[in-house]
């Protein structure tokens, strides 16, 4: 299929940007949506023009980091990764817009690629249990109830892809927060930590500029790994529980 | 050299009190609050339909509620003091929020799609100001200018009310509100669920989602039926 | 711990000198060196040497610790774990990926588990038995000592992840789930559903954030290593390509760790991620660390089959499919056009449960990888054909639904059944999934003394990127136990060793050694931009690719390998006079990190074609043509190639140097393996 492509580019995080327009024929219905891409590059290249410049490393939606707003929608069409998505999704003749995750606690290094270090930093905050390594009891010291356990799973599964914060109207990170925090908080050993933790991370996801959640929705509509805004109420709850306990 | 820490250090002494979310349990406390009045509010308008006799015995009671033990309009003021207070206190968190969030994204995006998102749920900010407009005006109608546009009387509640809705773009001036109204009641009571951390399941999530469209209708609805009624001439001075 | 006798089985020392030329392929291509051994590994009992070793390596006073740096190159499970647990020590640590978090590694992808000899199910499985079928599955190819260790820390490292908050499977009682893992007949392998690699990376990676805020280390993300500093025999820093900016850094330390991952990605289609590379590695092999065994790559049999020439990557389907899933092919090659349901069971030929009964769709995976090509070739493949053959057969779920309902196997496979769907556009409940073999995994790698040190002083290397554990082929859920055991009880002790004589003598960076580093990689730079040719990088990876799949692939003969080189040579040559590279260097470019990367990778290939040429014997992933038994299976020879090849790097345009390290087994017996 021919598809035409407007494509957000810009040389470095100083400069403006802005949409450029190219077509590209020979898409086949198999390719993943970063394949796509990678064919437009190698057309690109051919003609002299530096190639547009996107993330993306395993290729099999786990890595977290890919991730483009295509057609308004993170991630696409589809609920799973950018590089999941298939061009069966679309049709010929199609034009697509591409553009970079936008929140200005992500900014643009450059074309489509953004800097998440933010999420790093949050976590630096407390999204962890502090266990030196050869500390630990023995792993069966400590049954965790299945239920819980699978509960912690599910939310453990989120790939820091920052998709969350670039479909929220308000820029918030609250998905991937309570995502953590539940995951953690779900579990005997993340309680001791349970308190500062909460208080931590959120400090610092305002700190970075992270917008507040609203309870808007889009953020668990975008996220490949479905987490459920159960978390966002975990993460409420559990930070009102520190405020009881006088953090 | 660039290490990871783009200039933003970590945040040292956090407290729960500073954060996003206190404002919005803030928001939510305040709500609740409004929840509960307008719910009170709309079982009293009701009370027109039981004439005029009924209505103003009402307005009355409203008055003289908690007599002796408060002075009179005790009740009254202690209600009017915790609604400003929640007024304010709602306003300062919604305003702090909607600049936060403004600041969060200062490219916008080309194409946007809203999937997932209740439309009512963008619309929380200007619907919140048109709230505010409409109380504003609310309160000069009924409280304190008490204006009657037709030009009649303004000290009998019940009088009041009837020519006011007797005005056909009075009526749909309110009906407009309460269409506003029942859209923020319908994202916001799910959203004070959520954010006071009540709806930690699929299960919590769902009913919360439904108990605050009921609600929405409940208020809104039954806020439009006296002014309809009004209009209609079903209830007649 | 008497299960196993205790046998010595030495093999012939002969080969201490060069073999006769008549059986030596690779004679032209290499020039013999001294034979090499490992001198770490204390003497005495297999279980007491790590004890041994721990006790005797030296302390590093805490004080002391402080000032001395190390530096990370990698943050998979190897790197991250080993940057958390040296940041707690109090070391003063660097950390390095070229992603732009460091949960991003590689590691992350690991779907199926992770191994250990807990016990937990009592089904007779215990270190000693972790250790054998390491070395059997590895087929006497590994050094006893190094895997003894890792059986026996593996315990450990449940112990530590549990208590990091790694969700693991869990039975209803609340204790941890096992499941049993390609090649083995004991329930061992501990995951998290189809996600076991994030969960255990995302563990290190909390570790390793939380010594971030700690103070301890220092992340640099979107960091490229291009070169070690070398400084009087002794590794004492790298250079780095910041990524955004391309400026080219200094980083000197007093240590240098590698944990870099594997380079599965010189046959450029493979599981790997996009951005695997031999760089780090192969970099260090230049300035004189050894490459051991590089030819030994795993090829694993369960990955969605190519769909045409456009193909970025495969994708994996975890081998845990093959405990439930049934794999065929049509008896007859009319068939293999055939919508698959409408192939009557007594046309379908389940040929691993036939030619191999007792382990059936669960033999390991070098021989399930092979047999899936065979039939392939013999015509009976299935799916679309590309380049005129089809390369696929049938993983069939029709008799694990009607055993344990689509709801059992949902929750056994959901989300693998589900990523099948969304590449394929088929839906596996319905339809038997295809699968095809594809490159996974390195075996070889650096080569590295029981202190997991390179043979440069102060180069450690750990994970994927050291070739030190699984010999010839990797047993399922090795590789994870494998990062974590290296980076959190292996290398924080063996390291202190060396350590102990640190902090060394400040390097400034105007020392030769380092001017020499920071040129070459800049020089190099200049070179990919200035070439100024008409063909772009991936154009190259790809055809690089194509010759090593071909040739070094999952059979490899003397004469395709012979031309394996030549092609590669010419593809060298051609590479250097006409590749283009558009961009600068000092902005995000990311056609010339792919172009460094392509530059080594086409080095590595030819080294790892030599490596095969010169193995004239089957073992595990490494299957030559010309050594097989009578019904086609691999044939080791354990009186000529009972060593670890380790090749010298010699200088560009000079043949690589081959030492040997003899393999010893002195806690095991060596066998041929049969899993019939
Ligand atoms: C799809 C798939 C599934 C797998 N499933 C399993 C399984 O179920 N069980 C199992 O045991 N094993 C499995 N494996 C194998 C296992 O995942 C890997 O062998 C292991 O995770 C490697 O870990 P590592 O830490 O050595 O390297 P990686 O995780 O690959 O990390 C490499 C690190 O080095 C960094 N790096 C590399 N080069 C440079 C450079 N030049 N400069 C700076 N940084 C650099 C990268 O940024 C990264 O941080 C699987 C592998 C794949 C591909
Ligand atoms: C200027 C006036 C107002 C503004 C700007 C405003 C704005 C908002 C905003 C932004 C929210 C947050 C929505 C969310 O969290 O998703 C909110 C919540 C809410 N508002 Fe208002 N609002 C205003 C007035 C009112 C009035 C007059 C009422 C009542 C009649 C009201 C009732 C509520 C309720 C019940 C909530 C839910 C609390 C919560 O979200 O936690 N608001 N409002
Ligand atoms: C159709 C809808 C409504 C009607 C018919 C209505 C009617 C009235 C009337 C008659 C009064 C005067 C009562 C008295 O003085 O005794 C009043 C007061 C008031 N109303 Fe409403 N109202 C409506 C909706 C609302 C809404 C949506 C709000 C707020 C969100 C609101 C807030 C108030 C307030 C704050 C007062 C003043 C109470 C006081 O302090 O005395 N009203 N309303
Ligand atoms: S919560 Fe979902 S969308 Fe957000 S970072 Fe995690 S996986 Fe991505
Ligand atoms: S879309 Fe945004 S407002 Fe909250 S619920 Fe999701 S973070
Ligand atoms: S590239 Fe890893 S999730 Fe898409």
């Amino acid at each position: 299929m021919k598809l035409t492509l407007k494509i957000w580019r810009q040389t470095d995080a100083n400069d403006a940007g802005g949409m450029h327009t190219y077509d590209v024929d020979d898409v086949s219905a198999d390719m993943s949506f970063l394949e796509m891409l990678d064919v437009l590059n190698e057309q690109l290249n051919a003609k002299g023009e530096e190639p547009i410049a996107f993330d993306s490393d395993c290729r099999e939606g786990i890595c977290g980091m890919c991730g483009l707003m295509i057609n308004g929608e993170a991630h696409g069409p589809v609920t799973t990764t950018t590089c999941q998505l298939h061009m069966r999704s679309f049709t010929d003749g199609e034009t697509i817009t591409i553009e970079p995750w936008r929140s200005d606690a992500f900014p643009v290094l450059k074309d489509l690629v953004v800097d998440r270090g933010a999420f790093d930093r949050i976590i630096q905050q407390g999204g962890f249990i502090s266990v030196n390594t050869g500390s630990a009891p023995e792993a069966h010291a400590v049954p965790v109830p299945r239920d819980d356990a699978m509960r912690a799973f599910n939310v453990a599964t989120c790939i820091g892809c920052g998709a969350c914060v670039a479909a929220c109207p308000n820029g918030s990170a609250s998905l991937f927060m309570g995502a953590k925090i539940t995951h953690l908080g779900e579990l005997p050993q993340g309680q001791p930590e349970r308190d500062s933790r909460v208080v931590n991370m959120v400090a610092q996801h305002d700190h970075e500029g992270f917008g507040g959640c609203t309870n808007i929705g889009e953020c668990t509509a975008a996220c490949p790994k479905e987490i459920p805004l159960d978390v966002i109420s975990q993460l409420n709850k559990d930070l009102r529980t520190a405020m009881k306990h006088g953090h | 050299m660039a290490i990871q820490n783009s200039g933003k250090t970590l945040v040292k002494g956090a407290r729960a009190t500073q954060s996003t979310i206190f404002l919005k349990i803030l928001m939510a406390a305040s709500g609740v609050v409004f929840i509960g009045f307008t719910l009170l509010h709309m079982y009293g308008n009701l009370k027109a339909f039981g004439g005029h006799d009924k209505f103003n015995e009402y307005a009355h009671h409203l008055r003289i509620l908690g007599e002796p033990m408060l002075p009179h309009e005790g009740a009254l003021w202690i209600i009017r003091a915790v609604l400003l207070l929640s007024l304010v206190v709602h306003v300062y968190a919604a305003a702090k929020l909607w600049r936060r969030a403004k600041n969060a994204r200062t490219v916008k995006y080309e194409v946007k799609k809203h999937t997932g998102a209740i439309f009512a749920s963008r619309l929380m900010r200007w619907g919140g100001v048109t709230l505010l407009l409409f109380i504003i005006w609310h309160l000069l109608n009924f409280t304190i200018g008490k204006v009657n546009v037709d030009g009649g009387p303004t000290n009998d509640p019940y009088n009041l009310l009837v020519d006011t809705f007797d005005t056909w773009w009075l009526t749909l001036i309110y009906l407009a509100a309460m269409a506003m109204l029942g859209a923020h009641l319908h994202h916001g009571i799910w959203s004070a669920t959520q954010t006071l951390g009540l709806t930690g399941s699929e299960r919590t999530r769902v009913l919360a989602k439904r108990s605050a469209f009921t609600l929405a209708v409940v208020i809104a609805g039954g806020f439009s039926l006296v002014p309809l009624a009004v209009l209609t001439g079903i209830i007649e001075k | 711990m008497t299960d196993m006798p205790d046998t010595t089985l030495t093999s012939d020392p002969s080969h201490d000198a060069p073999l006769p030329v008549d059986t030596d392929d690779a004679a032209d291509y290499y020039t013999p060196g001294a034979p090499i051994a490992d001198t770490k590994a204390p003497q005495g009992s297999i279980d007491q040497r790590w004890q041994t070793r721990k006790f005797e390596a030296r302390l590093v006073n805490p004080a002391n610790r402080r000032k001395l740096d190390v530096i990370i190159v990698g943050t998979g499970l190897a790197g991250a774990s080993a940057a958390a647990t040296m940041g707690e020590a109090g070391y003063n640590v660097k950390s390095f990926c070229y992603q732009d978090s460091p949960r991003r590694a590689h590691s992350i992808a690991a779907q199926g588990g992770i191994n250990a000899a807990k016990n937990y199910k009592e089904d007779g499985d215990s270190v000693h038995r972790l250790f054998y079928d390491t070395v059997k599955g590895g087929d006497y190819r590994s050094r006893e000592s190094n895997v003894y260790r890792l059986a026996e820390v593996s315990t450990n490292i449940i112990d530590q992840c549990v208590a990091q908050g790694v969700p693991f499977a869990r039975e209803y009682g609340g204790l941890l789930d096992n499941r049993s893992f390609g090649g083995v007949q004991v329930s061992r392998t501990f995951y998290a559903r189809g996600q076991t690699g994030q969960q255990l990376l995302i563990g290190a990676y909390q570790a390793l954030e939380r010594q971030v805020a700690a103070g301890t280390v220092a992340t640099f993300t979107r960091h490229e290593m291009l070169e070690v500093i070398v400084v009087d025999g002794k590794a004492r820093g790298i250079i780095a390509r910041d990524m955004v900016t391309g400026e080219i850094e200094t980083h000197l330390a007093d240590v240098v760790v590698l944990a870099s991952g594997g380079y599965g990605n010189v046959f450029y289609l493979s599981t790997n991620a996009m951005g695997c590379n031999v760089t780090a590695a192969w970099r260090a092999h230049r300035k004189g660390a050894y490459m051991a065994n590089p030819c030994y790559t795993q090829i694993h049999p369960t990955c969605i089959p190519v769909s045409g020439s456009h193909q970025s990557k495969l994708t994996l389907m975890s081998e845990s499919l093959r405990n439930d899933g049934r794999i065929w092919v049509p008896k007859k090659k009319a068939d293999c056009g055939k919508d698959p349901r409408e192939i009557p069971e007594e046309d379908r030929d389940y040929y691993l449960e036939r030619i191999y009964p007792s382990f059936g769709n669960l033999v390991p995976r070098d021989i399930a990888s092979r047999a899936a090509k065979n039939v392939c070739d013999e015509g009976r493949g299935v799916g679309p054909e590309v380049d005129g053959v089809r390369r696929g057969v049938y993983l069939d779920f029709r008799d694990a639904i009607a055993r344990l309902g689509k709801d059992g196997v949902e929750e056994k496979y959901d989300n693998l059944l589900d990523m099948y769907e969304r590449i394929t556009g088929e839906n596996p409940y319905e339809v038997p999934m295809r699968i095809y073999p594809a490159v996974h995994y390195v075996m070889g790698g650096l080569w590295v003394d029981y202190d997991l040190q390179s043979s440069i002083p102060g180069l450690f290397v750990t994970g994927e990127a050291n070739f030190s554990d699984h010999g010839a082929n990797r047993l399922g859920a090795s590789a994870l136990m494998q990062g974590l055991a290296d980076g959190y009880f292996v290398l924080p002790h063996t390291i202190r060793d060396y350590l102990a004589d640190g902090p060394f003598e400040k390097v400034d960076e105007a020392h030769p050694a380092v001017v020499e580093a920071r040129t070459s990689v800049t020089d190099r730079i200049e070179h990919f931009l200035t070439v100024n040719g008409t063909r772009s990088v991936d154009s190259y990876h790809r055809e690089l690719g194509h010759i090593m799949w071909e040739y070094c692939g999952m059979e490899r003969t003397e004469d395709g390998l012979k031309k394996a080189i030549d092609l590669i040579r010419t593809l060298k040559d051609d590479f250097n006079r006409n590749l283009k590279v558009l961009g600068t260097a000092d902005s995000l470019n990311q056609s010339l990190e792919k172009a460094g990367r392509v530059a080594d990778f086409i080095e590595l290939g030819e080294l790892m074609c030599i490596d095969a040429l010169n193995r004239r014997e089957s073992c595990g992933g490494h299957f030559r043509a010309e050594s097989q038994t009578e019904d086609g299976e691999a044939l080791r020879h354990d009186d000529q190639y009972a060593y670890v090849a380790a090749w010298e790097f010699a200088g560009d345009g000079e043949k690589p140097v081959l030492h040997k390290e003899d393999l010893v087994y002195t806690a095991i017996e060596m066998k041929q393996r049969s899993y019939k």
